[in-house]
Parts: C-alpha cells; sequence; structure tokens
C-alpha cells in the first residue's frame, strides 16, 4: 500500500482472521461433533474439543450406512456424486465447445437461431421447471438412472458463451495456416482448438465439477433407489430421523464427507478455479 | 512453379462493400510482386482470395494454367507467412514446420529430411525442440517462414511478415527473405504498406488504392513515373510535393515557359528535386521561405514555403542551407524533374 | 453475432456439431417449460382423469393468494438481506486482502472454499449451530436472555436462513470484489494518496465508484443465487416454515407442485418466475455486454 500505518496494517489482519475464523467455525464445529459418541449430545451444549470417536463414526457410515435413515454406505453415495459430478462436468464441457465451435467457425442458416435456444437455458435453472423435466425423464424411463440424473443438467449456456468468447481471442491466423497445411474442421479442433483451450477446460471443469457435486433438488426427485443416491442428497435422508434419535455424530461425518472432495478440488487447484469462477460469470 | 493470373477478380462484402474491384494482373513464374498501398487499399484481401481464405465474388484466379477460384487452401500447393506468424504455440517448431507435411501424408524420413532442411537454410536448427512461446521475435519469423518453405510449394504468400518486427530487424529480414526468394526462384506475392520494403523487395510493385490498382512497374519505374497523383504521393519518402501550378512563379522567367500537356493543373516535385543552386539544364527559380530545419544525419530535410502563396514543400538535401529559419532563400527545380498532373482525375498528364 | 474472418464451408457438420447441445435443451429445457406454460392453463382433476382449459384461472388465483404474495414479499426481503450481509462481508475481507500483499494468497486461500460446500450442507451446518437445544450459539444468546427457536419463531427462521445463505455466498462475491480491487490501477491510489486523501476517504472516493461494475454484476448474481440456489438451505433447515414463514417462491413452487401435486398453480408459478428470471437475465446482458460484447 501507499503509506506505513502499523494500526491499520494490525486491524486489517484482525479483520481478516476473524473472518478465516467465522468462516471456518461452522465447519469445524461439524467435524468435532463427527467425533464424539451419540451421548455426547443428549444434553447441554455441542462439544467444541474432538472426542475419541472418529474412526468409529466415519467407518460406520461409510461402510454400512444408518439403517433407520434409509440410507446406503456412505462410500456407495460418494461414488455416485463422482459418477454424477464427472458426468456433467464432461458433459458440458463436450457439448459446448463443440457448440461453440460450430457458431464460432461456420456459417450456416439458423445460426443465430441455435445461438438463442442456447442462450435460453440461462433462463430456466431447474427449479422452475421441476415438475416437466421430471415427467420427461420419467417418460423416458430415465428415473434412478445416471442419464437421468445428469442429461438434464449438463446443456450450459455459460459454458458455450466461455468457449466462445476464447475462441474469438484465438488469433484467425492459426485456423489459417491449419488450412494452408491440409487441416480440415476436426483435424484443426483436435490438433489445435483443443490443445490450446487445454487452460479454459480444465478451469471450467472445476467449476461444472462443484457444480454437479452440489446438485439437491434434481436427485432427490428422480432417485428413489438407495443405489442412486447422491452423498448430498443422502444427508436429507439422515436428517429425517435426526428429530428421533440424534446421531449428530453420523450425521455430521457425512456432511464432512460431503463436503470434502469438492473443497478438496477448490484448494488444490485454486488458480484454476478462480479463473473458471471469473470467466464464466455465472 | 507456376505463375499467377488474376483476371477482373472482384470482392464485394454484404452486398455492397466493394473490397476489391476488378483486378488483372499476372504474376510471372519465379518473380516476387508486391502488393503494397496504404491500409484498407484491398491488398491483404486480394492476397486472401489468392490463398483461397476469401472466396472470390467474380473474375478468374488461375495459377499455373488451373484455374483454382473454389479450391480450398489447402488444394492449391501455396504456402503462406502471416503478419503475426501463427504459430501452433503448443507445437515444438519442429512439429509446427512437420504439420503440414504430416496431413499431406508424407513419410517420416522426409519430412525429418525436409524440417531439417528448412531449418538450416534458416538457421533454426538450434531451436526444433522448443515452442514458440521460448523464441524471440526474429526467430518466430523464421519459423513462420520455414513453415512455408518445408512444403517446398508452388507460389509464397506474404501478408506483412515484418511489420511486427523492430526497425533493425525489419531491415535484416528483408534481405533475407530477397535473398531466399533469389535462390529459390519461387513465385511470390508479398503484402505490406511500407513503400521502402515494397521498393526495396519487388521485383515489380502493384501499387493498389481503394480496391483498384493506380499502377504497376518496376520500382524504379514507378518511383521516377508515378502514373497517379496517389502514387506519387504514396511512393517516396518523404513524400512528393503537389503543387498547383497557379502558385509557381518562376522569378528568371515571368511567362512560366514550360510546355506541359493539356489539362495539367498540378505540378508534382521530389524533395530531392528542389536543389539550393541552380543546375545546369533548363529549370525553375522559385522564392520561398524557410520554416524549419531538420537535419537527420546523411540528410537534411527543409521545410519552406513558397513566396506569395503559402504553398508548403519539403526539400531534401545534404547541405545545411546558408540561410536561418524565418529567412528566405532562393530554390531551383529542373524541368525534366517536374511530374504534371491533372488533379481532377489524379493522373499524369505527360 | 461474429464469426472468424474466414470459416470453414461445411453443409452438414456444423448442424451435427450443435445437435447434443440442442437436442438435450430442446428434451430436458424448452419442451418442460412449454408443458409448465401449458399447465399452468388448465385444471386436471384429482384422479388425472380429465383436463380442461381454464385460462388464466390459475395466475389469477395465485395473485389472489395471500401465501404466494407473502411468499413474494418475503423472497424479496431474503434476497436482499443475503445480498447485503454476503456483499458487505465480502467486501471487507477483500480489501483487507487487498491490503496485505505478502499474504493475501494465503487468506485467500481459506476464505474461498465455502464455494464448494453445497447449499443443503450449509443449511445443515448452521442448522447444527443453531439447534435450540444443544446448539453453541442459543447457549450464548441465553446468556443476552434471548430464547432462540426457531421451529416457533419465523423472524428467527429467517435470520437462521439467511445466515447460512450469505455463508456460502461470501467466497463468491469476494473473489468478484477483490478481482476488481486488483484491477484498478495502483497510480490512481497513488495520486489520490498525494493529493492527501487518507485511506478511507481514498476508499469511498476512489475505490468504490471504480468497483461499481463488478458491484451491480454481484448484485444480479447474488439475487439469482438467492431465488434458486437457496433451495437447500431451506429444506434442510426450516422447509419453508415455521407457518410459512420462510416459504420462497421456489420452495412454494416444490411444495404445491411435488408435495401438495398441485399442478395447475405450481406450474403458473413456476412460469411466473421464469418471468422474473428472464427480467434478471435482461438487465444482467444490458449490462454485461457494454463490457463482454456478445
Amino acid at each position: 500500500m501507499v503509506e506505513n500505518r502499523p494500526f491499520l496494517d494490525f486491524m486489517t489482519h484482525l479483520v481478516l482472521i476473524t473472518g478465516v475464523i467465522v468462516v471456518a467455525f461452522p465447519v469445524y464445529v461439524a467435524f468435532i461433533a463427527s467425533t464424539h459418541e451419540p451421548d455426547a449430545f443428549v444434553r447441554g451444549v455441542m462439544p467444541l474439543l474432538p472426542g475419541d470417536n472418529l474412526i468409529e463414526s466415519y467407518s460406520t457410515m461409510l461402510k454400512s450406512g444408518l439403517d433407520i435413515g434409509g440410507t446406503p454406505p456412505v462410500w456407495l453415495m460418494l461414488g455416485n456424486s463422482l459418477v454424477m459430478a464427472l458426468i456433467v462436468a464432461f458433459g458440458k464441457i463436450f457439448i459446448s465447445i463443440l457448440s461453440a465451435f460450430a457458431i464460432v467457425y461456420f456459417r450456416f442458416p439458423f445460426r443465430i437461431l441455435a445461438f438463442w435456444i442456447i442462450f435460453i437455458t440461462l433462463m430456466l435453472p431447474v427449479e422452475v421447471r421441476i415438475i416437466p423435466t421430471y415427467e420427461v425423464v420419467a417418460n423416458l424411463g430415465m428415473l434412478n438412472s445416471y442419464a437421468g440424473l445428469t442429461l438434464p443438467l449438463i446443456a450450459s449456456a455459460t459454458a458455450t458463451f466461455l468457449f466462445r468468447q476464447f475462441f474469438m481471442t484465438v488469433p484467425d491466423e492459426l485456423m489459417e495456416a491449419s488450412r494452408m497445411d491440409g487441416a480440415g474442421p476436426m483435424k484443426f479442433f483436435r490438433d489445435i482448438l483443443i490443445p490450446v483451450s487445454v487452460t479454459n477446460i480444465s478451469a471450467l471443469f472445476v467449476i461444472m465439477f462443484i457444480y454437479g457435486w452440489v446438485q439437491y433438488l434434481w436427485p432427490l426427485l428422480v432417485t428413489t433407489e438407495e443405489g442412486f443416491y447422491t452423498i448430498v442428497m443422502g444427508i436429507k435422508r439422515l436428517m429425517a430421523t435426526a428429530d428421533r434419535e440424534p446421531a449428530w455424530n453420523l450425521i455430521m461425518a457425512t456432511v464432512t464427507l460431503a463436503m470434502l472432495p469438492p473443497v478438496l478440488v477448490v484448494l488444490f487447484m485454486q488458480r484454476l478455479f478462480v479463473k473458471g469462477l471469473t470467466e464464466t460469470e455465472k | 512453379m507456376a505463375s499467377i493470373t488474376l483476371e477482373g477478380l472482384k470482392k464485394t462484402y454484404s452486398g455492397d462493400v466493394h473490397a476489391v474491384q476488378g483486378i488483372d494482373l499476372t504474376i510471372q513464374d519465379g518473380e516476387l510482386v508486391v502488393l503494397v498501398g496504404p491500409s484498407g487499399c484491398g491488398k491483404s484481401t486480394l492476397l486472401r482470395m489468392v490463398a483461397g481464405l476469401e472466396t472470390i465474388t467474380q473474375g478468374t484466379l488461375k495459377i499455373g494454367h488451373q484455374v483454382v477460384n473454389t479450391l480450398e487452401p489447402a488444394e492449391r500447393d501455396i504456402a503462406m507467412v502471416f503478419q503475426n506468424y501463427a504459430l501452433y504455440p503448443h507445437m515444438t517448431v519442429y512439429n509446427n514446420l512437420a504439420y503440414g507435411l504430416k496431413n499431406r501424408g508424407f513419410k517420416k524420413e522426409e519430412i525429418k529430411k525436409r524440417v531439417h532442411n528448412a531449418a538450416k537454410i534458416l538457421e533454426i536448427d538450434d531451436f526444433l525442440e522448443r515452442k514458440p512461446r521460448r523464441l524471440s521475435g526474429g526467430q518466430r519469423q523464421r519459423v513462420a517462414m520455414g513453415r512455408a518453405l518445408v512444403r517446398d510449394p508452388k507460389v509464397f504468400l506474404f501478408d506483412e511478415p515484418l511489420s511486427n518486427l523492430d526497425a533493425k530487424l525489419r531491415v535484416q529480414m528483408r534481405v533475407e527473405i530477397k535473398k531466399l526468394q533469389r535462390r529459390l526462384k519461387t513465385t511470390s506475392l508479398y503484402v505490406t504498406h511500407d513503400q521502402l520494403e515494397a521498393m526495396t523487395l519487388g521485383d515489380r510493385l502493384v501499387v493498389l488504392n481503394a480496391g483498384k490498382i493506380e499502377q504497376v512497374g518496376t520500382p524504379m519505374e514507378i518511383y521516377s513515373r508515378p502514373a497517379t497523383m496517389f502514387v506519387a504521393g504514396f511512393i517516396g519518402s518523404p513524400a512528393m510535393n503537389m503543387v498547383p501550378l497557379k502558385y509557381i512563379q518562376d522569378i528568371d522567367n515571368k511567362n512560366l515557359s514550360l510546355n506541359l500537356p493539356a489539362p495539367t493543373d498540378t505540378l508534382g516535385i521530389r524533395p530531392d528535386a528542389i536543389c539550393l543552386s541552380p543546375p545546369e539544364s533548363p529549370h525553375l527559380t522559385i522564392e520561398a521561405t524557410l520554416e524549419l530545419f531538420e537535419a537527420a544525419g546523411s540528410e537534411s530535410h527543409l521545410y519552406i514555403r513558397l513566396a506569395n502563396s503559402e504553398q508548403p514543400a519539403v526539400i531534401r538535401t545534404n547541405g545545411q542551407p546558408p540561410q536561418h529559419e524565418g529567412e528566405m532563400l532562393r530554390v531551383y527545380v529542373a524541368h525534366e524533374a517536374l511530374h504534371p498532373f491533372d488533379s481532377r482525375t489524379g493522373k499524369r498528364t505527360d | 453475432m461474429q464469426t472468424k474472418r474466414s470459416t470453414y464451408q461445411n453443409r452438414w457438420l456444423p448442424y451435427l456439431l450443435l445437435a447434443p447441445q440442442l437436442i438435450i435443451t430442446l428434451v430436458f429445457f424448452i419442451w418442460p417449460a412449454s408443458q409448465a406454460v401449458k399447465s399452468s392453463v388448465e385444471r386436471t382433476d384429482p384422479f388425472g382423469f380429465k383436463t380442461t382449459f381454464i385460462g388464466l384461472e390459475n395466475y389469477a388465483q395465485i395473485l389472489a393468494d395471500i401465501t404466494y404474495l407473502n411468499a413474494l414479499g418475503r423472497t424479496a426481503v431474503f434476497s436482499v438481506s443475503v445480498t447485503l450481509l454476503s456483499m458487505g462481508i465480502a467486501l471487507l475481507l477483500a480489501v483487507c486482502v487487498n491490503r496485505v500483499l505478502r499474504t493475501s494468497k494465503f487468506y485467500t486461500t481459506l476464505l474461498v472454499w465455502p464455494y464448494a460446500v453445497a447449499p443443503v450442507v450449509a443449511g445443515v451446518l448452521w442448522w447444527f449451530l443453531f439447534n435450540p437445544t444443544i446448539g453453541l450459539i442459543p447457549h450464548l444468546l441465553d446468556w443476552f436472555n434471548i430464547n432462540w427457536n426457531h421451529r416457533v419463531s419465523g423472524t428467527q427462521a429467517m435470520i437462521l436462513i439467511t445466515i447460512a445463505a450469505a455463508w456460502k455466498q461470501v467466497s463468491y462475491n469476494f473473489l468478484f470484489f477483490l478481482a476488481g480491487l486488483q484491477s484498478i490501477p495502483q497510480p490512481l491510489i497513488e495520486a489520490a494518496a498525494i493529493d492527501g486523501a487518507k485511506p478511507f476517504k481514498r476508499f469511498w472516493s476512489i475505490v468504490f465508484p471504480l468497483l461499481s461494475p463488478t458491484t451491480f454484476f454481484l448484485i444480479i448474481i447474488n439475487i439469482n443465487y438467492v431465488m434458486f440456489d437457496t433451495f437447500g438451505v431451506i429444506d434442510a433447515t426450516t422447509k419453508g416454515g415455521p407457518n410459512q414463514a420462510t416459504m420462497t417462491l421456489v420452495y412454494k413452487i416444490y411444495n404445491d407442485g411435488v408435495v401438495g401435486l398441485n399442478i395447475g398453480s405450481s406450474s403458473a408459478q413456476s412460469v411466473m418466475l421464469m418471468g422474473i428470471v428472464l427480467l434478471l437475465t435482461f438487465i444482467q446482458f444490458r449490462f454485461v455486454e457494454r463490457r463482454v460484447n456478445y
């Protein structure tokens, strides 16, 4: 900064440390809860220091799940979430990069119309079309399937726009040079365009993976079989038991496990994550 | 090796933008022809039409004896060097050079031979394993040339290949391109907006303005006998002085006894044709005020205003004038150094 | 809309490339949305045998329905509170991180991760902290003689979902504010310092106005977030209760349609919500257009 102001510097750090603590505190409490035995929650205030039931809580949930809640083992739900997030992320990138390529590198009738059809999806988040979309998926026989979980989510105007924007900044001469070099459209796409888009693809992948992982309402509707539960919606089933029998340690173990993969992705791929987030601008 | 023939070539954008308006031109086998003109004159569009990157609205384009109007760029047996080089950023120099050959199904051995051969000619054989971003501007330029070279095409197309280089490198690369072209004798079409580059490089120059050819000729033909006022003003630096006839007063000879052809109303005078001492041949003697003196080392520029008319003019000389700024001086122009023009048509009149 | 300077000539390929996106869009977006419009003007009898066209009756009904109007108002209040709270905190943190040069990366890492937490998980975390019997926060509030029970008090329930929703959104706003701050040219700040402006004055007279594009963009994004993505937060904590005190528009669509099976009304609500999104998107693109040039 411009000048030296020790007091202001001190305040700055104080605010930041407070901020970090407030942001982290709920997660800390949840994790602590997961390390205790069920009877730690019967009366008084929730524990704030670690207990000794960590391994027990996590292995119970991972291996067998909660019978009363009707949830399958957590590892299965984690697996489903992973599959779902990966399909959503890959699917979105795949179909969006192809459409952006068509829109930028070709001139053809109905090009503008196609662009607007894609644009419309921005205005139709799954929350406003729940019931009719559910009916479509049901009619196609895709309830309780990975296809039903993911397909209605993978159309992406955002990703298409991002790639379109990026392709417009790729020098025209690159495509022209490749044409001189005897490469047709798909060869150019594969040999040149995809390699120069790698950073953008990965950044988008991080964002879309998280998007796929945190989905809640949609999996809640289309999966009735335990075998297809995702971890995020599985929490809801667990919660249903919370009023009867507060197995807080188990719920919080599940919550911790549900948070872990996407949070790790953000932490370890922070550069890509920030790039993806600030460039997609939702 | 082949000639290029353009017959009535036209390019029209979205109905009514006429970027190229009927170009007839033949480029001989082995010739280096430079298309030169200000930005927006259609020179790049014309080059890109030859390349196959722009469709041809009307006219015929032949390479050799083959009409290539509708052929894909890759099918025309041409290579192009782009202004920003257009190197594939994720490929090594070797792969940049080899990509076109791979796509054409050359054998590995042959590719290797050709790449190494081209790299040697261009002195980039030490960088073959580097990615373009680790190369200097000049080296990138060489790789771009190498990519054209390996293919051994019938025609080279250059789209302002030197404009991204600094002044010193530009001169150096200009010389190298000329040497290379002399050596390979590949028919070449070269686009630039820099008249000096055009003059020094081209076997012939094509001066373009507003989508039309103003003049075609060797550099010296164009310099010594510009066909239009536009060419006269564009070629040569500092630009030719254009003086309305009525402002010229020969103080030795009150009645201007020049034998000028009929519609002449403007005289073009090159800055170096205005002398500070009278030449032996018949000449004009003109009075003027010295406004500014500019010494540029090997030459100097005098900015003057003609007496009575305030008409500005530039003189290029290698001496220093005896006068100070603001004083009157006499200048002399040999009759044979005058270029007569008709300003209404812009054409030369003799 | 632009393409490249030169384009490929191919009759079928572009359509083939667009096909996956367009098919999915048509099947799962446009068709369902049009179905929603269709059933919003119909009534289906309870057994699903007969469907009759009733025009705008469903719309008239929900617009006359006090619970819908309440949900509309509540959504507005909820949106404004979450937006203000999360953007305020985010701006404060971003300004601080922008001040500390050496440790900025470290703090950023510690502040951005909640973005990856699912809204429903965010709900569960705060629901646990606010649990009336064992929660830490009700316990602390007890010292101030505040009796916390969001199962009874509508206001407290609203505060709970606001905090949970804002907590998750701080990271997103923080990143954009930080990017905005970092893009302000340093010489501008230095010039102001030379002109004698103190740090706080500098912030309000120079930095904040220059951030206004970011601020405006974030307001739209946040309203969008609160309207749709907070479904999980509400479902995990209050389920729209107590006594509909936290029933937002989206939650009501879900509640009336999926739980209550009143398809006509739910569809009409969906269509009205689409109108709101349309408006928001329009505003957003009118604004984004200037910078991004679509």
